[in-house]
């Protein structure tokens, strides 16, 4: 096994492509009748820990399933519009595994492991011969087989999808397969369950303290190993495509107690988004990536004319196609709107910052169908897009069929997460993580279409075949919630509910959540610089300060009460937005979602001189900055702790990415 | 635009419940219908209050997650779309709005607005799967699937259930939730193997569950933001005469 750094990543020798089939034979197993014995908790059940869930009971385990929201079925999987990725070839261009995996490992900006991703783009195929099986009505052509469309960052069409309601059916899919467990006595679900706390016994990971949201009631937990597959933080950010109750403390309380969390500073921004509106607004709505396969990004090419449209006094359509700029064909004639999302999203803010917004904050730019129509008429635009721009007309008020789109980007999607090794363990033994809630598939950046994609790979077919790795090395049931490490976490939970419970402050759990969502996205958001993150990181502690003096939280704790869940998320969203702050002030280079400004290509830059990328392209330092940023906890308000991760590239040469 | 809102108040289950008056002052009409909430709940915390509880998750129309019943219609009066979808243009200033929780004898109240819906978990769990081990499937396009086929069954997996098609319906019916369950699955040739047991299984355990029969008022197809059709009744209908027919002469 190679050692990277001074964590050791559990990457098996050999070729890369034998490295997966390698580490499965190698791989230890447990019997059949030893694997009733184990009991594993999963925390999450959208498509990584549904998947597990379901698979794990499948293959003879006790599987206890926890989420936060009244069913299993509602987990913000579901809200996936465009599509996932896998390397069938269906379509005869040209796509292979190595394809989608170079396709990843570029898009990632060279920040995500070879191994992990190659066996991700192995896996790939075999996500979606399951998920036909399991009735998951994807999009076929007359013949009857599937079809398929293309996306952000690849010049194959290698997306697989359901209209615009892929992660809805896939999760569908997968909800499905867990109730069957379910009702086999396989698995037992607790919804409306939140994660308070994980309770590590003599360094391992055996169990969790959680609160019953309706009854309040705080109960322990036991097993033989801990999944949290609990998605992204976004919400970090108060503002994002998430869904409300999406939240960082399972995987922050994990941190605490000793996870190393890798690469927050990795959030991904996605370009095409309906813009903020008002103080009022609680979420933002993103429009599918696969609009852009149709509609044409574009804002004026004068500020004058775009104020003009800001004010009212003109509309798009006056302004005649020699004074707009479509600024992605122009940019990047070969991936043109389709070019990767943290690039179209950078675009975008520049197109706004120099003053040709056409949104009426100045935060907004067009996305036309015009040309479409006119190219395949409306009702082909409709087959393909209708649900979405009934959506988009729901939300703006305006008929994208006749008048362009209005989008500007918004944060989707976190690249960033629990550090795991190739077995998808944390460096917490017997705490494994999957799903967005882990770091290492989608490096700086993530494609279209492969969150599904990786959701399902991790869930389906990569920890089952891990998981006994760990479990092989243990004795089923050694702890039980007897033991004083549980005492002690849940008596740290009880606490912290009742403290607070107990401020009887002035101001709401949202008024702080959006104080803190405001200050990252403006100093931690689609750019960053050294100074804006020294200012971040020194109100972020007054804020937390005053949450935990002034917060106002109503009620009691003894029954459903929605402002208590919120608080204890916001709580941790303000210890954990310093460890986002430092990591993108640690990492001085640009490379996918994050950009510090310090780094950017110039006119003096080689790679400039000879075409291959354009000034003010994100610079990264390979020398310097070529490993995963691992943090480990040193307590709330302190500097965590760093460890490096080297990557290794030794079958991708590393370049500079380029989409012109 | 001010607005009075008359809203339904219950502290848990056992509670009575009643209808509480809140004035809504200066609501943007850009806002949804959920903000609005948001606003009005941040000044009762502010105010010393307890705010008013309601499920919602994505506000984007598709966890199925938001259940309000707005001027006694399930989700509203416009069709096609969740409550989180409903937005403020659509009323107009000094309007009174009803808000009430979905009701129904298999949804029981939780808190305010907020009700249990895992009846409907249940459901599923009975049949509503195509049963199907990891690792056992064959290549994805060994076994083509007509447009047609393919098409339909989509229509019926787009129920996302929220139980407005049983909050609608007079009878408290959920034909139109298993049907779409029923319908997704016995239209793909994938589903063919265990579509009788599905049918009766399902249907059983909504009886079990305690929702009422069908009784042709299309009250469910409606509200249903996801425009299923109650075509899906009638489909569900003639499968499960099949099953019961077969299951007879197995008997027998």
């Amino acid at each position: 096994m190679a050692s990277n750094g001074s964590i050791n990543s559990a990457i098996p020798s050999g070729p890369l492509a034998d490295k997966w089939t390698k580490h499965k034979n190698e791989s230890k197993l447990i019997n059949p009748a030893n694997k009733r014995k184990f009991s594993i908790i999963v925390v999450g059940s959208g498509l990584a820990g549904g998947s597990a869930a379901a698979t794990l009971s499948e293959l003879g385990y006790q599987v206890k399933c926890f989420c936060y929201q009244d069913s299993p079925r509602r987990a913000h999987s579901i809200a996936a519009q465009g599509g996932i990725n896998a390397a069938k070839n269906y379509q005869n261009d040209g796509d292979s595994v190595w394809r989608l995996f170079y396709d990843t490992i570029k898009g990632g900006d060279f920040r995500s492991r070879e191994a992990n991703v190659y066996r991700l783009a192995e896996v790939s195929a075999n996500i979606i011969d399951q998920c036909v099986a399991q009735g998951v009505p994807f999009a076929r052509e007359y013949g009857g087989l599937l079809d398929n469309r293309s996306f952000g960052g690849a010049q194959v069409s290698r997306t697989f999808y359901a209209r615009g309601q892929t992660g809805q059916q896939l999760l569908i899919g997968c909800y499905q397969a867990l109730e069957k467990e379910i009702a086999k006595g396989g698995v037992k679900m607790y919804p409306r369950t939140e994660m308070l706390d994980l309770v590590v016994v003599d360094g391992h990971a055996k169990g969790i303290i959680v609160r019953d949201m309706v009854t309040g009631e705080i109960s322990r937990h036991a097993a033989d190993c801990v999944i949290l597959a609990t998605g992204g933080y976004g919400n970090v950010f108060y503002l994002s495509t998430n869904a409300k109750g999406c939240n960082v403390m399972a995987a922050y309380r994990a941190h605490k107690r000793g996870a190393y969390f890798a690469n927050p500073c990795y959030t991904q921004i996605h370009p095409t988004c309906i813009p903020v509106s008002g103080d009022y607004q609680s979420k933002l709505t993103l429009m599918s990536e696969s609009l852009r396969n149709d509609g044409r990004i574009w804002v004026p090419k004068s500020p004058e004319d775009a104020a003009a449209i800001r004010e009212g006094r003109k509309k798009a359509s006056d302004i005649p196609d020699e004074d707009r700029d479509y600024y992605l064909e122009r940019k990047y004639p070969s991936f043109g709107n389709l070019a990767p999302r943290d690039i179209s999203s950078r675009s975008a803010k520049e197109a706004c910052d120099e003053g040709r917004g056409v949104a009426p904050t100045g935060l907004g730019v067009f996305l036309d169908f015009r040309d479409a129509i006119d190219r395949l008429g409306k009702d082909t635009i409709e087959a393909r897009y209708g649900n979405l721009f009934q959506m988009y007309e729901k939300i703006a008020g305006t008929d994208p069929y006749t008048s362009p789109m209005q989008i500007y980007p918004a944060v989707h999607y976190t690249m960033g997460g629990l550090w795991v090794d190739y077995n998808l363990m944390s460096n917490v033994p017997g705490l494994h993580v999957l799903g967005e809630a882990n770091f290492s598939d989608h490096g700086a950046n993530r494609l279209g279409a492969s969150a599904l994609m990786q959701g399902l790979a991790d869930g389906y077919f990569v920890i089952p075949a891990t998981l006994p790795n760990y479990l092989a090395g243990e004795t089923p049931g050694s702890v039980s919630t007897e033991h004083d490490a549980f005492a002690e976490a849940e008596a740290a939970v009880r606490e912290r509910v009742d403290k607070l419970m107990s401020i009887d402050g002035k101001r709401t759990v949202d008024s702080f959540h959006r104080e803190l969502g405001l200050l990252v996205w403006d100093k931690c958001g689609m750019a960053r610089n050294e100074e804006g993150l020294k200012e971040a990181l020194e109100k972020i502690p007054a804020i937390r300060e005053e949450f935990w003096e002034n917060v106002r939280v109503p009620g009691d704790s003894g029954n459903l009460n929605a402002e208590l869940e919120k608080a204890g998320r916001v709580a941790d969203f303000l210890e954990f937005a310093e460890l986002l702050c430092y990591d993108a002030l640690e990492r001085e280079e640009s490379c996918g979602g994050h950009f510090r400004e310090e780094y950017q290509f110039t006119e003096d830059d080689e790679a400039v001189k000879t075409g291959h990328t354009g000034p003010g392209e994100a610079k990264r330092r390979d020398d310097e900055f070529c490993y995963v940023a691992a943090w480990e906890s040193t307590g709330a308000g302190n500097k965590p702790k760093l460890h490096k991760e080297d990557l290794d590239f030794e079958n991708v040469k590393l370049s500079v990415r380029s989409y012109k | 635009m001010n607005l009075t809102l008359k809203v339904w108040r219950q502290k848990n289950p056992d509670d009575h419940g009643r209808i509480e008056t809140y004035e809504a002052k200066d609501i943007p009409e850009e806002c949804s219908f959920l903000e609005m909430l948001d606003i009005v709940n941040e000044r009762i915390i502010t105010e010393g209050g307890d705010p008013i509880h309601f499920d919602h998750d994505c506000r984007e129309g598709i966890c199925g997650t938001c259940s309000l019943t707005i001027n006694g219609i399930p989700h509203s009066k416009e069709r096609g779309i969740t409550a989180c979808q409903v937005h403020m243009r659509k009323f107009r200033d000094g309007d009174t709005i009803w808000i009430e929780p979905f009701r129904a004898r298999a949804f029981p109240i939780v808190r305010d607005l907020v009700v249990d819906r895992t009846a409907f978990d249940r459901i599923i769990a009975a049949g509503g799967y195509i049963s199907v081990r990891t690792g056992s499937a064959q290549d994805a396009n060994a076994l083509p699937v007509s447009k047609d086929d393919a098409d339909a069954s989509f229509d019926a997996a787009a129920c996302i259930g929220c139980g407005a098609c049983v909050a609608a319906c007079k009878n408290a019916s959920a034909m139109l939730f298993v049907g779409a369950k029923a319908s997704h699955l016995n239209h793909l040739p994938q589903g063919q193997p265990e579509k009788d047991r599905r049918v009766l299984a399902m249907v059983r355990q909504m009886d079990a569950e305690g929702f009422g029969n069908c009784t042709n008022q299309y009250e469910c197809e409606a509200v249903c933001p996801k425009s299923i059709s109650a075509d899906v009744i009638a489909k569900l209908n003639r499968d499960y005469a099949i099953a019961v027919a077969k299951e007879a002469t197995t008997a027998s």
